[in-house]
């Protein structure tokens, strides 16, 4: 936690209120989100209770599973789940634009530009908590490896039509949220603890009852008293005021009302169906509303000038993955082989970089933080002094003095950066600092092809400058060999099946010892799987 | 999460060379027990069938050194070589340890587009050739560069050999890009230093044998269970003072000894204590190799300015009481001076806290001429594979409210307490051993992964109770 937001929080827990951590929002919000609220079965592996889902504030779909240990009942909700999920998460399929792309010619091996169709919006899923994200990557996994009779007519328990499809997509949706700044999924209390800081813990806020407390109480309640009363406040009966907003339900609820209410259905009693249902429905309601307050506080934040660029990249991906359904392609796979695995990771650390830095040039507050941690620092120009580099074709150079009150981290030669007008960049190395306060750069770049600097490209004496030491647009790393390259060094090429890719495999001694070795590549071979996985097919991949 | 130090014995015994040709460490003298060790290893680089060979080295046992000479004799054989290290830094100090070991060897060095890409140093060696593009230095018998340049590097024809620098620094999927490169390889590392670590969070891959967020040897030896391994086993750098401690706390499997005795080393002091605590941690450290500077038990930001002026005032006292170090390499004393000295931190706020501090006192006019801004001040990542005589270090959980799994890492304390030749004083606020009981390790246990054994509690365990018998409270 950096020394600004450990202050905010202390000023939170002083005031008796929320701070704001940002002064605008940073994560695209749909205009019409789809919400989802979904409970599990204590004590069971990803059994779905119930779910409210929807676009419509005021008319969210209740889906509900009576005796959730049934697994006809529970393929009968993921069936009607699909129906409430899936227009939704193909509404935006067909609405397309172009954009232009640089792609490999597969003959002649080199780059070229090509119009690629890029899908004008991608539908937004919401969830009220962290485990709601997780939930949702659970049913993809349980949904999308199964079979529909139409896919396979032997089948003896086949699955209804567009449940694997759901599971493919709700993969999809769940990979992608593992990106830094994505939202296509993303969960409430992410959104708004990302833009306010309250007076209790970070593992608190996972609260959204509480974290809403903080950030909004109740008339006549302080946050702290509001945020213990939405945890710990219980009814005549024993029940919470206000529910958990799930996955997970409140043993109390289970064990007084839910189990007599799911026996008394077993047993066959009139009503007890649609009591269940009502029973399910008060805990999910709470946070339904819960959810959609969150979405109006975040509506009152304007967007960040570059959450569009971002957002951009969801579109990317949603756009990727239609494509990748209409042209057949299987489900994903359960692992990730290791080119995809490093591929991945290595996205995910740009994203973040790329993340950290935009919300910073996007906001003053959070830029605020940057500089007191000594990665940026904003200072008057006091001085200009015209310089040229040296060489056949001199090129400018200027060097910029300006005076700073903050103390950046900067040795002789790092490299700064700036964002100037219309996107474009600047960037500089720091050359001395002359006593306290006082700094010089000399610019090196964004100033033109020719030997005097483009007008206005320059800083001029009494300009205020923001330099960051962070690059604004982190480049991405070179190329990962194909999966088929995949060297010797991490298990050479995987097989066909998932899993056999994964088991060390005992690559053979070169039959060389000592002489010269050719430039073939020598042959591997794999010995049987000597070790099975830790966990080959776990119970949620058959729920 | 690199792969723990194995346990003594499997280290020799794995390889299909014959065993017997690996002298035990403890029989011989260090020299006798480190040329055996460094024989068997070139043996293997050189004529073993194995695609790889994997060496751990324990802090400063010459592992450049050794680097240096596999890459002289693979380079000998008439097959091209391409080494592979992790920092610019590094391979400008392996290009120019290699053109010293040999003036005739021509040596590629491969560097980025950046401006002033490499130390300019390098251009005073006649046998060494510079270049941002690898057609230039296709035909060299030696090249080197970073990892992260070497995975721009496409060849139709893979280089018969390759020798990886800091292997357990390197990340899977770096080597993963840059493995297509060689059809062998020598990895050389420090399995007790920090692992490699991700911004992003790498749980889902945890326990794949390629989980991409792990250490470049995990991976290999996951894959290729059967290839050599080798240790390194005397520490050169650290004293006779450190070396058992070290050993002993951080790579309990693995022991190493110092290459020097109690009497081969002294560090003296031309001015007398003032008796002040600062001065008397000093004195301490320089009798015993070890002290800690304990400051009252307090909760603070983590640029405790007190800590912060401690930490200056020993760098002040060192450097001014015209202190003189001998050793086993030369007769003579040297003078102890600002080069000499590093100090050492977690963050990197702390380091430029520390630096501000050395900067006010050396405006001061009694001790203008002592160089303080002269000393190395950095975090434990940037110190990593760097020697010093003193090192100043302060404390990873010194003043914190918590041990988190980031100040508790192993290979912090350990690059932080194995960086010195003569004497390591630590700054650190009391209560540590009660904060650490507090605070057990409750990282998640994932399927697959191999416990890293000695965890930071233990390892942060072993070093304070050893420092306690050598602590001095600090009174203002």
């Amino acid at each position: 936690m950096s020394l600004m937001s450990a202050l905010a929080r202390m000023e939170a827990a002083a005031a008796g209120r929320a701070r704001p951590r940002a002064t605008v929002r940073h994560r695209h919000l749909a205009e019409h989100p789809l919400v989802l609220v979904p409970l599990t079965t204590a004590g069971e592996a990803g059994a779905p209770l119930g779910a409210l889902a929807g676009t419509d504030r005021a008319a969210p779909e209740l889906l509900v599973v009576p005796q959730p240990r049934d697994r006809d009942q529970r393929w009968a909700f993921l069936a009607r789940l699909a129906g409430v999920l899936l227009p939704h998460l193909e509404s935006a399929l067909d609405d397309v634009e172009f954009e232009e792309r640089k792609e490999t010619d597969p003959e002649t091996g080199k780059k070229v530009t090509v119009q690629a169709e890029l899908c004008v919006d991608a539908p937004q899923l919401l969830v009220p908590n962290g485990p709601g994200v997780e939930f949702v990557r659970l049913l993809g996994r349980s949904m999308r490896f199964r079979r529909t009779a139409e896919d396979d007519p032997d089948a003896a328990y086949p699955a209804p039509p567009r449940v694997p499809l759901l599971g493919r997509w709700l993969t999809q949706y769940g990979e992608r949220a593992r990106v830094p700044g994505s939202c296509l999924l993303t969960s409430m209390t992410e959104l708004l603890s990302r833009h306010w800081a309250t007076g209790q813990s970070a593992l608190e806020d996972q609260h959204l009852g509480a974290l809403l407390a903080w950030i909004d109480p109740p008339e006549g309640l302080t946050g702290a008293e509001a945020a213990l009363r939405a945890e710990t406040g219980r009814d005549a009966g024993g029940q919470l005021l206000c529910p958990p907003a799930g996955p997970a339900t409140d043993p109390a609820f289970d064990n007084k009302l839910l189990a007599p209410a799911v026996a008394r259905f077993d047993a066959g009693v009139h009503g007890a169906e649609e009591e269940v249902r009502t029973l399910i429905e008060s805990q999910l309601r709470p946070t339904w509303e819960a959810v959609w307050r969150g979405v109006d506080l975040l509506r009152g934040l304007p967007e960040g000038e570059r959450v569009a660029e971002r957002f951009k990249r969801d579109r990317w991906s949603y756009t990727g993955h239609r494509d990748r359904v209409r042209s057949g392609e299987p489900p994903q796979p359960r692992l990730d082989d290791a080119v995809t695995a490093a591929a991945k990771l290595a996205a995910r650390e740009q994203a973040q970089a790329r993340l950290e830095a935009q919300e910073a040039l996007d906001d003053p507050l959070v830029m605020a933080e940057r500089r007191l941690a000594g990665e940026a620092f904003e200072g008057e120009v006091v001085e200009v002094e015209m310089a040229w580099s040296e060489g056949k074709r001199p090129m400018p150079r200027p060097l910029v003095t300006l005076r700073t009150t903050d103390r950046p981290h900067l040795s002789e030669g790092g490299k700064v950066h700036r964002a100037m007008d219309e996107g474009a960049r600047q960037s500089a190395e720091f050359v001395d600092g002359h006593g306290p306060g006082t700094l010089t750069l000399r610019l090196t770049n964004g100033m033109g092809r020719s030997k005097e600097p483009a007008p206005g490209t320059v800083p001029e004496k009494g300009d205020r400058l923001c330099w960051t030491l962070f690059e604004h647009s982190p480049r991405g790393g070179p190329g990962l060999p194909d999966v088929e390259d995949t060297p010797w060094t991490h298990g050479g090429p995987p097989s066909e099946s998932p899993a056999a890719a994964s088991v060390p495999a005992q690559t053979p001694g070169l039959p060389d010892p000592g002489g010269t070795v050719g430039s073939e590549r020598p042959v591997e071979e794999r010995t049987p799987a000597p070790l099975p996985l830790p966990d080959p097919v776990t119970s949620e991949d058959l729920l | 999460m690199s792969a723990p130090p194995r346990p003594a014995g499997t280290a020799s015994a794995s390889g299909p060379a014959a065993p017997s040709r690996y002298p035990s460490a403890e029989a011989a003298s260090p020299a006798e027990a480190a040329a055996g060790a460094t024989e068997a290893i070139l043996h293997d680089a050189l004529h073993s069938a194995s695609r790889g060979v994997v060496v751990d080295s324990p802090p400063g046992a010459g592992k450049s050194t050794l680097v240096v000479r596999a890459a002289r004799e693979l380079a000998a054989t008439g097959r091209p070589l391409i080494v592979i290290a992790q920092t610019n830094a590094q391979v400008d100090d392996l290009v120019g340890r290699l053109a010293d070991a040999d003036p005739e060897l021509p040596v590629g060095r491969l560097h980025s587009s950046e401006p002033r890409p490499y130390d300019p140093a390098l251009d005073e060696y006649a046998a060494v050739v510079t270049s941002a593009k690898i057609a230039d230095l296709r035909e060299l018998p030696v090249v080197v560069s970073t990892a992260a340049k070497w995975s721009w590097v496409k060849t139709e024809t893979p280089w018969p050999h390759a020798i990886v620098d800091e292997a357990y620094q390197m990340r899977s999927d770096a080597l993963l890009a840059v493995a297509g490169l060689f059809e062998k390889a020598l990895f050389v590392g420090d399995p007790g230093q920090l692992d490699p670590f991700s911004q992003v969070g790498a749980e889902q891959w945890a326990g794949l044998t390629y989980d991409p967020s792990a250490s470049a040897v995990t991976t290999l030896l996951s894959h290729n269970p059967g290839l050599p391994q080798h240790r390194l086993p005397v520490s050169w750098r650290l004293p006779s003072s450190a070396a058992p401690l070290v050993s002993a706390a951080f790579y309990p499997y693995t022991p190493f000894r110092s290459g020097t005795g109690p009497g081969d080393r002294s560090l003296t002091f031309g001015a007398p204590s003032d008796g002040t605590p600062v001065d008397r941690v000093v004195d301490e450290a320089a009798a015993s190799g070890w002290g800690l500077l304990e400051l009252p038990s307090r909760t603070t930001p983590r640029t405790d300015p007190e800590a912060v002026d401690a930490v200056a005032q020993v760098v002040r006292s060192l450097l001014t009481r015209r202190g003189a170090t001998t050793d086993e390499r030369s007769d003579a004393s040297a003078p102890l001076t600002a080069d000499r000295v590093a100090v050492g931190t977690a963050h990197r706020d702390q380091a430029a806290a520390v630096r501000a501090a050395l900067a006010a006192l050396a405006a001061d006019e009694d001790t203008a001429d002592a160089g303080l801004t002269a000393v190395a001040v950095d975090t434990a990542n940037r110190l990593q594979g760097r020697e010093f005589d003193v090192t100043v270090v302060l404390h990873p959980l010194s003043g914190r409210p918590d041990a988190t799994a980031f100040h508790l890492e192993t290979g912090r304390l350990c690059v932080l307490a194995s960086r010195h030749r003569h004497a390591c004083i630590v700054v650190c606020r009391a209560g540590v051993p009660e904060l650490l009981d507090e605070h057990p390790s409750t990282e998640p246990v994932q399927l697959g992964v191999t416990v890293k054994f000695p965890d930071g509690w233990e390892a942060n365990h072993a070093v304070l109770s050893h420092l306690a018998a050598h602590a001095v409270p600090w009174e203002r």
